[in-house]
């Protein structure tokens, strides 16, 4: 398979504390990738590095993009929506249209056929009717979906998404895995999660970050692999169905 | 009425009328850009630092708008920068500049020979001196801004509402930011004639704040905030003159008083839409199921 992006020997963090130590980490095109991990172990800091908004301590990031589709984005990013100011006076429609903003074409307005692609992602998205809608009148799963169609929009080769699982209902969360199911098909997606039993169900491999990365070939980890790892992840329970990610199941 | 016709005769008088439409223009769109970023702080920070370059320009004899702007510049790119740093806290450093600003202002101003009556209307504001210069400048400010804004609107936009987002798709983040934070230390720098350092952060943010009131839009938020501004200082020139009371506090009292009655209207509205909901309930409700 193709690879995307190659993190070799990675050490990062902020200021005078280093978040990551020697990150050896590809993501390959088809990927679905689930990336879990203690809170403070580094998942946003090694996110924020593959998006290019930190810089290396040492090591190196190299991105694949000779054989993309000059029309397409490389990465596609959903920040946690927990950061969103909701009292900005920004409307649905614009946020949608801000994802396909680029460095080299700066916007004052946007053309017929961009609107056009906001109004196509959003009936996707099953929210067109929320396009005029100030974001501050939406409720947190709606705000979500937003922030994936502008994720989305500039079809990206890789879908980073950041606990896109916080602050949205049970239905909200299963429908999100159904349309990231649906998005593999054409893109890579990186998706970094506190909640270790659902996610597990969905990705194709796991990346387990604590300072250092441990890399899963499949979405199965045993309880000895686990602790060989050394991965202190929590693992939830859901009501009688306790420990759901060690659960062995076929495909 | 004839001395109301009167008084547009005065040059001054002219002056001081064009200076406070020019006044509403600048901070209409660069006020609106701080309201919606939560910048109030850090504005008033580069406000009150700007004070201490009026009080050296005094000292050394050259134009106290010149030392300001000098200074202002110079604070607002130090705290753009500094925000960069996660190792230091953001609102010590605009603390620290805010106090050094004002120090060196009053130490240059104690030491320069004469009381200088003029001084306080940088404090306090004084439209009805403002200089031929000073016009220019804010004319020359006015068009800045509408020239910048309406080149970059989606961009300066964009990377209002998410930092993190816009870097991670590539745009020029720290550049928009930069030249952002300069256009509030002009602005509000070529504001302290009108208002002075004490008021000027009002012109930027009551304008924004009825305007907020009324639409969650960005762009009309920029044409609401301009008008509310002409309105109120347009008024608050006039009551300043026929009451004979200082122009920059009369302006911002009358915007305030603009701000409560849109709430108080705002609130009627809402209370009559909800039992207009009630009655319809009532009358139909069979309807509603």
């Amino acid at each position: 398979m193709e690879k995307l992006v190659e993190l070799q020997q990675v050490t990062a963090g902020y200021a005078d504390e280093v978040v990551l130590r020697n990150i050896n980490f590809t993501v390959h095109e088809h990927d679905f990738i689930g990336m879990i991990g203690p809170n403070g172990g580094g998942k946003t800091t090694l996110v924020n590095v593959i998006l290019g908004i930190i810089k290396p301590m040492s090591g190196s990031i190299i991105f694949h993009p000779e054989s993309s589709d000059r029309r397409r984005r490389f990465i596609g990013y959903l920040p946690q929506v927990s950061r969103t100011d909701k009292k900005f006076p920004i409307s649905v429609r614009d946020v949608v249209l801000s994802g396909l903003a680029t460095g080299q074409r700066f916007m004052n307005h946007s053309s017929a056929s961009d609107n056009e692609r906001v109004q196509q992602v959003l009936a996707q998205m099953g929210i067109e009717p929320l396009a005029n809608k100030n974001i501050g009148e939406l409720s947190g799963g709606q705000l979500q979906r937003v922030f994936l169609c502008r994720a989305i929009i500039a079809q990206p080769r890789l879908l980073i998404l950041d606990e896109p699982n916080t602050f949205v209902d049970n239905k909200f969360e299963n429908d999100l895995y159904l349309i990231l199911r649906e998005l593999n098909k054409t893109m890579a997606i990186l998706m970094v999660s506190h909640d270790v039993g659902t996610i597990t169900y969905y990705v194709k491999s796991i990346a387990c970050v604590n300072k250092t990365l441990h890399y899963h070939a499949s979405n199965i980890i045993s309880q000895e692999q686990l602790a060989s790892y050394n991965c202190p992840i929590q693992i939830i329970t859901h009501g009688d169905v306790p420990h759901t990610v060690l659960r062995t199941h076929q495909h | 009425m004839e001395t109301f016709l009167e008084l547009f005769d005065l040059l001054f008088f002219r002056n001081a009328l064009l200076a406070a439409l020019l006044a509403s223009v600048s901070c209409g769109i660069i006020g609106t850009s701080i309201v919606s970023r939560r910048m109030v702080f850090i504005s008033g920070g580069i406000t009150h630092a700007s004070f201490g370059g009026i009080g050296i320009g005094y000292f050394f004899g050259f134009s106290p708008i010149v030392g300001a702007i000098f200074f202002g510049v110079l604070s607002a790119l130090g705290i753009e920068y500094m925000s960069k740093k996660t190792e230091v806290r953001e609102d010590s450093v605009i603390a620290i500049l805010w106090s050094l600003g004002m120090a060196t202002g009053i130490i240059f101003v104690f030491l320069t020979p004469g009381y200088s009556a003029n001084l306080m209307s940088y404090l306090f504001g004084n439209i009805l001196t403002v200089s031929q210069l000073n016009l220019r400048l804010l004319l020359a400010l006015s068009l800045l801004v509408i020239v910048v804004f309406s080149l970059f609107f989606k961009t300066i936009l964009f990377v209002a509402f998410d930092e993190n987002f816009a870097r991670a798709i590539r745009l020029p983040v720290d550049a928009i930011n930069y030249l952002l934070i300069t256009l509030v230390a002009l602005t509000i720098v070529l504001n302290i004639r009108v208002a002075g350092i004490i008021l000027v952060l009002s012109l930027l943010t009551i304008p924004q704040t009825i305007a907020n009131l009324f639409t969650h839009n960005f762009k009309t938020m920029i044409f609401l905030s301009i008008l509310t501004g002409m309105i109120g200082s347009f008024a608050g020139l006039l009551l300043s003159w026929f009451f004979d009371i200082p122009s920059g506090a009369t302006i911002i009292f009358f915007l305030v008083l603009i701000y409560l009655l849109a709430r108080i209207v705002l609130q009627i509205r809402i209370s009559l839409k909800i039992k207009r909901q009630i009655n319809t309930e009532h009358e139909t409700p069979k309807t509603i199921l």
